[in-house]
């Protein structure tokens, strides 16, 4: 690994101006990905810019208007909230899933984000939770979709100058639940083969409302809207429930690698998302 | 048995616990000496190429840079065949494998070295040495490269056939063929026959420490090496015939070792890092990336196995053959030739033929690993022996047991067993709860298998220096891989009549201690365990003279029991004539060097419980029991802890661990994120069941333990998860994709 400079700034506007002077840095959560990345020579850099000191990238807020998770918040302190473990369950499965303690100690949902790997495990949840990304850049804010974040492996929509400040997620519906799942082959330290998230709102015994997405069996994350609408107004059961399964099947677009064939990975799909939508239906029926 | 030892049968705290757990304990990357710059090995990007041209001088002119060395750095000598304890190899490809001249033949071969201040300087040097390859194409499986017309990796390679050389050039080093009774006569008999085809991926040993290397090129002309090695010896003999130095001009000093497992045989860094020292004039340490120990260091062969068993209706074994082809990697060398003798080892069969190939590949050159060639072989023999017992409605444990190999058995390869524990493995399995215990649950399925791997002697030395407080410090040169250390000094401990914690072992360096063979083929707990009981001997007798110049007799009168030495009514004991050595002659030193014989081979056994997933074909184990035959288990807990090492290795090989390779030659999963080994939480408790049938040439019986156990784990998972899922697995890893697509693929 080559020498970089190093600036922690403090407030938002500092870590813009430095992104601004310096079109070759990278910024850094956690590290988890960007620092492995750097070693293995994948990424070089002059300028690291550490966002872990900036108040907003921090913030964990939870109000009537839903969650503001800051883009830099590790994961432990999502899955130590105590409100986040009742209104968004599935949140707290993903943050104690990515990596091990050690990991969680540091890595960020921001930074699983923008690191855009196909596999990521916080995304599919994140669409299927309906987030919004709200990014600052030289010529103000925008807000962008989840779904539409991640262009490309490795590539987002943010620009030259941009960085992510925070997610935010609705405020969860009466009876609804959502439900992450990812398939690996060990039972820890692993990338995930194929994942499934999804968010389910129920009505009499109906499906009112679904979203559904996969992760690995595509370039980025992806959103399955055809599977999730399918849903709509259906009844909850086994039949309506593969169907949706099949049809999240037919959007997977995998391919074959170490971690697995695209046959695989497009069978998972359905197996995963079967699964999923069942815990999330559990979830949504215990939930108020 | 109970009261026969007092020491040997006993689980005291092992001596170098206390630095394990505090983290004291040194390691070779540890190391840090005056004046100690870096060093950093430049690697092939590809996996077979012609070097048309290296140009350093970039590298050399880099600030920080002090050294930078190439092939062309080795002395030039004429090559010969030199045999450094693995058998007969050309001096050109041992210094071949160290640094690349003229070809690279796996991704990861090394062709340079950049040695300077930091590593990371070092680092980037490297990137600045020009190398112009000429790509070649590749081959990477044994079947492929046998075949005409396949890539060919040593142009000066002859097969040798049977025992001829020939003047086939190719892939294929050597054929072998081993034979007993007639083949064909004996298939004649049977009432039913079973062939079946395996395969087995490239596996790696997995230790976490990673090599490191650090040499100093002294002024007197003494080179000076600290390392992580299973064979201090090794290491100085190696590095002596590569740089073309007297044995006595280089000492190496082992480190404390983070795992080997046969792959801490080699050597890859020592003889690098001197050249980088005698060049620059400052020691050099190298410590080996993760990604390049598995890339670049000696994985155990994947292999193609053809078996073929026939068996009477009443489930006697009349035939059995096999065919072998085991992937070298980039130099001759296989484990095949274990892997033969191993195949069949299990049992008493009167008409058998095997034939074995050593077949280079452009993968790295393959290393030991734990009880080499005979998991994959033993995959292939217990999987057909487990359809045999289906086929033939017999119980699996009392097939084997029908067929089981005892004292006087003769192996196919030869040699005829002494006394040997296989049908005392296989009745323990019988009779143990687990075998008992109803299996209950859909899309689970129990599974058995055994193994065999020998024990091996050679050369071990042990010196015993009595201190005047009772205690004596015990100097060996066995490294310390699985906790001989205690072992050895257990086993002195019981001759002296002493605890185990008044022996104080050492592991020193060459300079030390007399030659010392590699620790592997489980023989150190076995020969230097031997040496120490030898040692301590030595010393009784020594102690007995002492006794005898205070008591005013002779030697021959003065009695030893337990540490009590007595002559007419006077006695005295080891700690009060250990005081007095000062008055009665001075210090006293007891010294063993043997090379000893009769080794006993050992049997174990696996019985497994799994479930697979039948929407993902993902295997859990939900319950594992290993047997093994100790002889007789000098420290307990350490003859477990092997036994639940070696089984959750053989896990991993079962089920995840695999060299997933590009079509050109590259290692997708280089790291151990994507190598896939078990974790914890992988993993159930792995239960285990000592047998002790103890080995009658040993002192106290020992067999050696620490291989054996690796041997059934893939092929007991294979039938288990058969039973599970109604799929017969042949190729391994047998990973979740894998089992799914052969249930899809079920008739
Ligand atoms: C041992 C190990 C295990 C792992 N296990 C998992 C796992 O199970 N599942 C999983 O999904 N991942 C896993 N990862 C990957 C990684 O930990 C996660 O992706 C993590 O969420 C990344 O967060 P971070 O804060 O560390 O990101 P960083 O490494 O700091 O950043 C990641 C990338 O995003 C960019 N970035 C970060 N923050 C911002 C921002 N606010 N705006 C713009 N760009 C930004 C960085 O420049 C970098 O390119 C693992 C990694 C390791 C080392």
């Amino acid at each position: 690994m080559k020498w970089f400079d190093y600036s922690a700034p403090s407030s938002l506007s500092e870590a813009l101006k430095l992104l601004r002077e310096n079109s070759q840095a990278l910024l850094l959560a956690g590290g988890t990905d960007l620092l492995v990345q750097m070693r293995a020579g994948r990424k070089q850099t002059d300028l690291v810019i550490d966002i872990k000191n900036i108040a907003e990238l921090n913030q964990l807020v939870l109000d009537a208007s839903g969650l503001r998770l800051g883009a830099a918040v590790p994961c432990y302190r999502i899955y130590n909230h105590r409100d986040i473990a009742r209104g968004y369950p599935a949140l707290s499965d993903v943050a104690s899933l990515i990596g091990g303690t050690q990991i969680q100690g540091r890595a960020s949902i921001g930074g699983n984000l923008c690191n855009a790997a196909p596999s990521a495990d916080a995304v599919p949840l994140l669409i299927a939770l309906g987030a919004i990304c709200r990014i600052a850049g030289p010529s103000g804010e925008r807000t962008v979709p989840v779904e539409e974040f991640c262009t490309a492996p490795g590539k987002t929509v943010l620009k030259q100058g941009e960085l992510l400040v925070s997610l935010h997620l609705p405020p969860p519906k009466p009876h609804s639940g959502a439900a992450y799942l990812r398939f690996i082959p060990r039972n820890e330290m692993d990338i995930a083969v194929a994942g499934a998230g999804v968010s389910v709102e129920l009505n009499n015994g109906n499906f009112q409302s679904v979203r559904i997405a996969l992760g690995a069996v595509a370039p980025t994350p992806l959103y399955a809207k055809q599977a999730g609408d399918s849903l709509a107004g259906k009844p909850v059961n086994d039949a309506c429930i593969q169907t949706a399964a099949e049809l999240a099947k037919a959007a997977a677009s995998p391919i074959t690698d170490m971690r697995g064939t695209a046959e695989y990975r497009r069978h998972l799909c359905a197996v995963l998302t079967a699964r999923a939508l069942k815990q999330a239906i559990q979830r949504a029926q215990e939930a108020k | 048995m109970s009261s026969q030892f007092q020491v040997v049968g006993t689980r005291p705290v092992r001596h170098d616990g206390a630095d394990k757990v505090t983290g004291r304990a040194l390691y070779g990357a540890d190391i840090q000496l005056a004046g100690l710059i870096h060093g950093f090995v430049l690697r092939s990007p590809h996996a077979h190429a012609r070097i048309k041209r290296i140009d350093t001088s970039k590298a050399e002119a880099f600030p920080g840079v002090k050294a930078v060395i190439t092939a062309a750095d080795f002395p030039v000598t004429p090559d010969r065949i030199v045999d450094l304890g693995e058998g007969d190899t050309p001096l050109s490809y041992v210094r071949g494998n160290m640094l690349a001249s003229g070809k690279v033949l796996y991704k990861g071969h090394a062709v340079a070295a950049v040695a300077a201040t930091n590593v990371h300087i070092a680092e980037e040097a490297a990137s600045l040495i020009e190398v112009e390859y000429e790509p070649l194409p590749c081959v990477l499986t044994a079947p492929d490269a046998m075949k005409d017309g396949a890539p060919i990796l040593h142009d000066d390679l002859r097969m040798k056939e049977l025992g001829e050389a020939t003047d086939k050039p190719g892939n294929v080093a050597e054929h072998f063929r081993h034979v007993k009774g007639a083949v064909e006569d004996g298939f004649q008999l049977a009432d039913k026959i079973i062939e079946r085809e395996f395969s087995t991926a490239t596996v790696h040993q997995g230790y976490i420490e990673p090599h490191n290397a650090t040499a100093l090129w002294n002024n007197d002309g003494r080179v000076l090496v600290w390392c992580s090695t299973q064979g201090s010896f090794v290491v100085r003999d190696v590095t002596a015939c590569v740089l073309d130095l007297p044995v006595s001009q280089v000492k190496v000093t082992p480190m404390e070792i983070g795992g080997g497992f046969g792959g801490k045989i080699p050597v890859y860094l020592e003889p690098v890092a001197a050249l980088l020292s005698k060049k620059s004039g400052r020691p050099v340490k190298i410590v080996m990336p993760r990604q390049a120990v598995l890339e670049a260091t000696g994985p155990t062969p994947g292999s193609s196995i053809k078996v073929k068993i026939g068996a009477t209706k009443d489930g006697r074994f009349t035939a059995a053959q096999a065919t072998l082809a085991y992937e070298a990697g980039a130099y001759p060398g296989s484990m095949v030739g274990p892997g033969a003798m191993c195949v069949f080892a299990a049992y008493d069969i009167d008409h058998i033929t095997i034939d074995g190939y050593d077949v280079c590949v452009n993968k790295p050159s393959t290393a030991a690993y734990r009880a080499p060639g005979a998991s994959n072989a033993a995959f292939a023999t217990e999987s057909v022996v487990d359809e045999l017992a289906e086929t033939l409605g017999i119980d699996p444990i009392e097939l084997r047991l029908r067929n089981a190999a005892k004292e006087g058995t003769r192996r196919a390869d030869g040699p005829k067993y002494r006394k040997i524990g296989c049908v005392e493995v296989l009745e323990a399995m019988k009779n143990h709860p687990h075998y008992k215990a109803p299996l209950e649950g859909p899309n689970r399925g129990r599974g058995v298998a055994v193994g065999f791997w020998f024990n091996v002697g050679l050369p071990s030395s042990v010196n015993i220096a009595v201190n005047a407080d009772g205690t004596v410090n015990l100097v060996e040169g066995s490294t310390d891989i699985g906790g001989t250390r205690t072992s050895i000094a257990m086993q002195a401990a019981e001759v002296l009549g002493l605890p185990a914690e008044s022996v104080l072992p050492s592991v020193v360096d060459t300079d030390s201690i007399g030659f010392t063979a590699v620790t592997g083929g489980s023989r150190t707990t076995f020969a230097t365990g031997w040496a120490a009981h030898d040692a301590a001997q030595d010393v009784v007798r020594q102690i007995k003279e002492r006794a005898a110049a205070l008591w005013e007799t002779t030697a021959d009168k003065v009695k030893h029991s337990r540490g009590v030495y007595s002559c007419n009514g006077k006695s005295a004991t080891f700690a009060e004539l250990a005081a007095k050595l000062g008055e009665t002659g001075g210090p006293v030193v007891g010294r063993a060097a043997i090379n000893p014989r009769g080794v006993g081979g050992s049997f174990s056994g696996v019985i497994t419980d799994v479930e697979v997933d039948p929407d993902t074909g993902k295997t859990t184990i939900l319950r594992f029991t290993s047997f093994q035959d100790a002889g007789r288990a000098i420290h307990p807990s350490y003859v477990e802890g092997q036994m639940q090492g070696g089984s959750v290795q053989g896990i991993g090989w079962a089920l995840n661990e695999e060299y997933y390779m590009s079509a050109d030659g590259v290692m997708q999963n280089s790291s151990l994120l994507d190598y896939r080994m078990p974790t914890s939480l992988d993993l159930p408790m792995i239960d285990t069941h000592i047998v002790e049938v103890p080995n009658p040439a040993h002192p106290f019986g020992v067999r050696g333990v620490g291989e054996a156990n690796i041997v059934p784990p893939p092929a007991a998972i294979a039938n288990a998860i058969y039973r599970a899922a109604g799929v017969r697995m042949r190729r391994l890893p047998m990973n979740p994709p894998a089992v799914m697509e052969a249930v899809w693929r079920k008739p």
